[in-house]
């Protein structure tokens, strides 16, 4: 059972092989047996799964069935979904209930899916590691070899990629502001795409970055993705930055040939001090595909060394905005016993924010400050035009890009936690493509020195989900990646 | 007119005053949600979780109240910007649930234009507008119903709001009451602010200065909130007589937003420019850049109602009224439609005789406005036709009229019921004026040795002695017959 992708199980579904109920019992039962290590889901819902499973099998019963109908799915706690507590990893929401479902996740149940639970996440979606949520650390489901230290999942979507990973559900929504998506799916060797901004709707996601959160799917290989991103994305006139696009097949684009695509390779994602078996998977990926007939171009992305930096002024800037309306007067935690306004604020939100979201909090307060504004976020302003320009530049040549996903293995709970900077640094070569609003997918090709999965990034024009599903397609195809985490249903 | 000034006991002193007005837009709905943004619904009635800022709530723009700022603009014969922006303005306050302001700080849908006003002198000045852009209401803090807590109502969280900012061009508290008259004339007439400052959806932020003749601009203060024309004539004179003194007595005026209170006729320190916020003004992420097509804005603009300057020119030159009596009946759209549609094909000067005669004093009597006037435009129309072709006359109409204001009554059945038809029976007429001249034997001969204001007396004898029904034209004809 645990062994089916979720393309295999959707069709054993509609062959009526196996029934939703099966299938969804068998997740709950892993999420039971497992998440006490794990920590992938802060909310589990079983028995709401098992009534979504039931429907799904009336449904199939009828032959009447979504392109997702009684698939198990996790979602990650930043969805607000009506009548199940949606905390995003912070303690400042632990007793929220959202009243209203994002437009996400009602397409996804529009279209059959089973909900499991909310998967862990770093709180507001603020970090690389899962370390930052609220509800305690999520362990990455792969050990080093000979070495049982538990490892960061990455972050944010730390719980949803562990989960994936760890077959707690056959796939997770996720959300990728600077890399949130891309990096756990590489730490935890598995698939995951952040679409173009714009392709699905920000509508009831919490939000850390308005400018560049979006959401995308975490899935155990490229196809599975493609099918959950073609149930989650369209346009949503609730989201002013929704974009009125029609969806493509996403699922046929992973079936395209890379053959006559011009694949660039940004020279400055080559870095100084880069592990040397980074390097080797690039080529290794590279030669691949030229293999398959594509032509790869050296290209060049000057303002590449500028991203981490503009980046890490811009999602502050709009999370110190975004944030201020956790205050304890309407909703979520609130704490007692200040004696005026300020100090209910005061009391609420020190309480409420973990030190992460605090620090980025202030961050963002001082950049958009009189007197520091022009210096700092202005100026990040138009940097950010001028990486978007550089990738609009290249793409003028090229058909897609590939680079590294991230620049290490997963890395140990509790390492880099001392300097906030090392920690940003993970998120490299994926904040560029934040910063320009371009698809972004990663996906595993091989394992490092010590076991771990590595992944490449494959990076895509604006709204050309399809050229990147067919180079991640026929990257998947050649990498044939089949190894799995110790930690893991059915194993 | 002779320019405004004020004595002070160095020399005389000038006043420079600029207005913020803040004008609620007329919408169904509120700036970036569906709740509605009707005045006076029970607290927390119309909120929705955009409103009140719920997790991963976005907002959406309203293409009406967008509508209603062009239309605002272009009525203040205003430069529409086709490209805009919104931004957030930053502060924390328990009646501000996203905790920032969704405004237009750098990039306002409205730049310049100009508003002209009338003063008592009938002299005319021009008061430029510098902008005019959208932003949202905030909710309102209740701290009167609990001793220890305070309450939020959140109704008004997310209404829209045009804040319309004018030059530094005001110089007396008469223009600056002339301008906010004018300005809520011209919103009222386009139909996108009701201009009731009682219900706050008019409210006015005074920013006012004083100089000696020929000086550059001095230290300004702002005055914030104002909610009466009245009260901000008396805010300016208030605070540029504070302000005078403060220069005179050897101090400088600090830059400070101050309060007024109308009990005292003072202004107040409320903070000064040292504890003002940080705003922290940047584009929303949230909401695209405004972009208009030109084609809406020139349909807006070719939609847009008659405003009051050419009214008031066009019943100068279509009624033969003057420009002051013009001016009174085109104030309100309403009583401006009233008066054509009594006006119409009628005596047109005797309409705006009646308007602003007795129709005007039982309004004022009743407590009534134009648009529940006891007496319909219909109904005046016909007092005057019944005027018109003599079935009554102008003193008989008096009383048909207040018939009218008292029953709502048309003016014919008031007359037919009531038999006041004026009496144009010559022998009717010819046997009440023997019966006064025989009654009144010794006046006759007093008119006839030379009393000739006797006249009137008889006149009026008659009219009694009919109960005020004759032809005057031929009651006189027939007097005028007998003793000649």
């Amino acid at each position: 059972m645990f062994d089916f992708t979720l393309s295999e199980a959707r069709d054993a579904l509609r062959a009526r092989k196996i029934s939703a109920r099966e299938l969804t019992a068998a997740y709950n039962r892993a999420i039971a047996s497992l998440n006490s290590q794990i920590n992938a889901y802060i909310t589990e819902t079983p028995e709401l799964a098992l009534a979504q499973a039931d429907a799904a099998d009336a449904a199939l019963a009828k032959g009447e069935h979504g392109p997702l109908t009684g698939i198990p799915l996790a979602i990650k706690d930043l969805f607000c979904t009506k009548g199940v507590r949606t905390t995003a990893g912070s303690k400042i929401l632990s007793p929220f209930i959202p009243p209203y479902e994002s437009t996400v996740t009602a397409n996804l149940l529009r279209d059959g899916a089973v909900f499991l639970g909310k998967a862990n996440l770093d709180e507001f979606a603020m970090g690389s590691s899962n370390m930052t949520s609220a509800y305690g650390a999520v362990t990455n489901p792969w050990t080093r070899r000979g070495d049982n230290r538990p490892l960061v999942p990455g972050g944010s979507s730390g719980g949803s990629a562990a989960a994936v990973a760890a077959r707690m559900a056959l796939g997770a929504t996720a959300t990728d502001t600077g890399g949130s998506i891309r990096q756990p799916a590489a730490f935890c060797g598995i698939t995951g795409i952040k679409p173009t901004y714009g392709r699905c709707s920000r509508w009831g996601v919490v939000a850390f970055a308005s400018s560049l959160d979006q959401a995308g799917p975490i899935a155990r290989n490229v196809e599975d993705c493609a099918i959950l991103l073609g149930s989650m994305s369209g346009f949503d006139p609730k989201d002013s930055t929704s974009a009125d696009m029609p969806v493509p097949d996403f699922a046929s684009a992973c079936k395209r040939s890379v053959k006559g695509l011009r694949i660039g390779v940004p020279r400055e994602y080559r870095m100084e001090g880069m592990a040397p078996e980074v390097e080797t998977l690039w080529q290794q990926g590279l030669a691949w595909l030229r293999e398959q007939g594509a032509t790869i171009v050296d290209v060049s992305l000057p303002h590449t060394k500028y991203g981490l930096a503009t980046y890490y002024i811009v999602a502050p800037a709009e999370a110190s905005s975004n944030l201020a309306r956790y205050d304890g007067v309407r909703f979520g935690a609130r704490t007692e016993g200040g004696h005026d306004l300020t100090e209910l604020y005061e009391n609420t939100r020190a309480d409420g924010f973990g030190a992460e979201v605090q620090r980025r909090i202030m961050i963002g307060t001082y950049v958009l400050s009189a007197g520091y504004y022009d210096a700092y976020y202005l100026k990040a302003q138009k940097v950010r035009a001028l990486i978007l320009r550089d990738f609009t530049e290249v793409f003028r040549d090229v058909d897609a890009l590939v680079t590294p996903a991230t620049p290490t293995a997963a890395f140990g709970q509790g390492e880099k936690m001392d300097d906030p900077v090392t920690m940003y640094l993970n998120d490299i070569f994926t904040v560029p493509v934040n910063m320009a609003g371009l698809p972004g997918l990663a996906l595993p090709t091989g394992l490092d020195a010590s076991g771990l999965p590595m992944g490449l990034q494959v990076i895509g024009k604006p709204f050309d989900e399809e050229t990147v599903f067919a180079v991640s397609a026929a990257l998947e195809r050649a990498a044939g990646f089949t190894t799995l985490p110790t930690l893991r249903a059915g194993a | 007119m002779a320019s405004y000034t004020l004595e002070g006991s160095t020399g005389t002193w000038e006043i420079v005053c600029g207005l913020e007005v803040h004008a609620q837009v007329i919408s169904k709905s509120k700036l970036f949600s569906g709740a509605s943004a009707e005045y006076g619904a029970e607290p927390n009635s119309q909120v929705s979780f955009v409103d009140a800022a719920f997790p991963g709530m976005l907002p959406v723009i309203n293409r009406e109240c967008v509508a209603q700022a062009v239309r605002t603009g272009l009525g203040l014969g205003a430069a529409i910007n086709l490209w805009s922006r919104f931004d957030r303005k930053n502060y924390f306050y328990a009646d501000l649930p996203q905790g920032y302001q969704i405004s237009q700080f750098a990039h306002p849908i409205v730049g310049k234009g100009v508003v002209e006003v009338t003063l008592s002198d009938g002299s005319t000045k021009e008061i430029g507008v510098t902008r005019l852009h959208l932003e949202q209401d905030a909710g309102k803090s209740l701290h009167d119903q609990d001793p220890t807590k305070s309450f939020i109502d959140l109704n008004r969280s997310g209404v829209a709001l045009m804040e319309i900012v004018s030059e530094p061009d005001i110089r007396s508290p008469e223009e600056a009451g002339a301008y906010l008259t004018k300005l809520r004339q011209i919103l009222r007439y386009l139909g996108t602010c009701d201009g009731n400052m009682d219900e706050g959806s008019m409210r006015a932020d005074v920013n006012v200065s004083v100089r000696k003749a020929g000086e550059e601009f001095r230290t300004r203060c702002e005055v914030k909130n104002v909610n009466s024309i009245r009260f901000v004539m008396q805010a300016v004179e208030a605070e540029a007589k504070r302000q005078i003194e403060v220069w005179e007595s050897g101090g400088e005026v600090r830059q400070e937003t101050r309060l007024f209170d109308p009990s005292r006729m003072e202004t107040r320190s409320m903070r000064s420019k040292e504890d003002a916020h940080d705003y922290r003004y940047f584009p929303d992420p949230d909401l695209l850049p405004l972009v208009l097509e030109p084609d809406w804005v020139s349909r807006l603009k070719a939609s847009l109602p008659e405003l009051p300057d050419a009214k008031t020119t066009r019943f100068v030159s279509e009624y033969g009224l003057s420009a002051y009596d013009a001016r009174i009946l085109v104030m309100e759209q309403a009583t401006a439609d009233f008066y054509e549609t009594v006006a119409r094909g009628r005596d047109a000067k005797m309409a705006a005789n009646w308007m602003m005669g007795d129709f005007f004093a039982a309004l004022n009597r009743t407590g009534r406005s134009i648009e529940d006037s006891p007496v319909s435009a219909a109904n005046l129309s016909g007092l005057l036709d019944l005027i018109a072709d003599k079935t009554i006359n102008g003193r008989i109409a008096k009383e048909v009229f207040e018939a009218m204001v008292e029953t709502g009554e048309a003016p014919a059945a008031i007359v037919e019921a009531k038999g006041l038809r004026q009496v144009t029976d010559t022998g009717a007429i010819d046997d009440a004026v023997e019966a006064v001249l025989a009654a009144n034997a010794d006046k006759v001969a007093q008119y006839k040795g030379g009393q000739e204001k006797l006249f009137g007396f008889f006149v009026g004898q008659v009219m009694k002695a009919m109960a005020g029904k004759g032809n005057p034209a031929l009651v006189n004809e027939a007097l005028k017959a007998k003793i000649g």
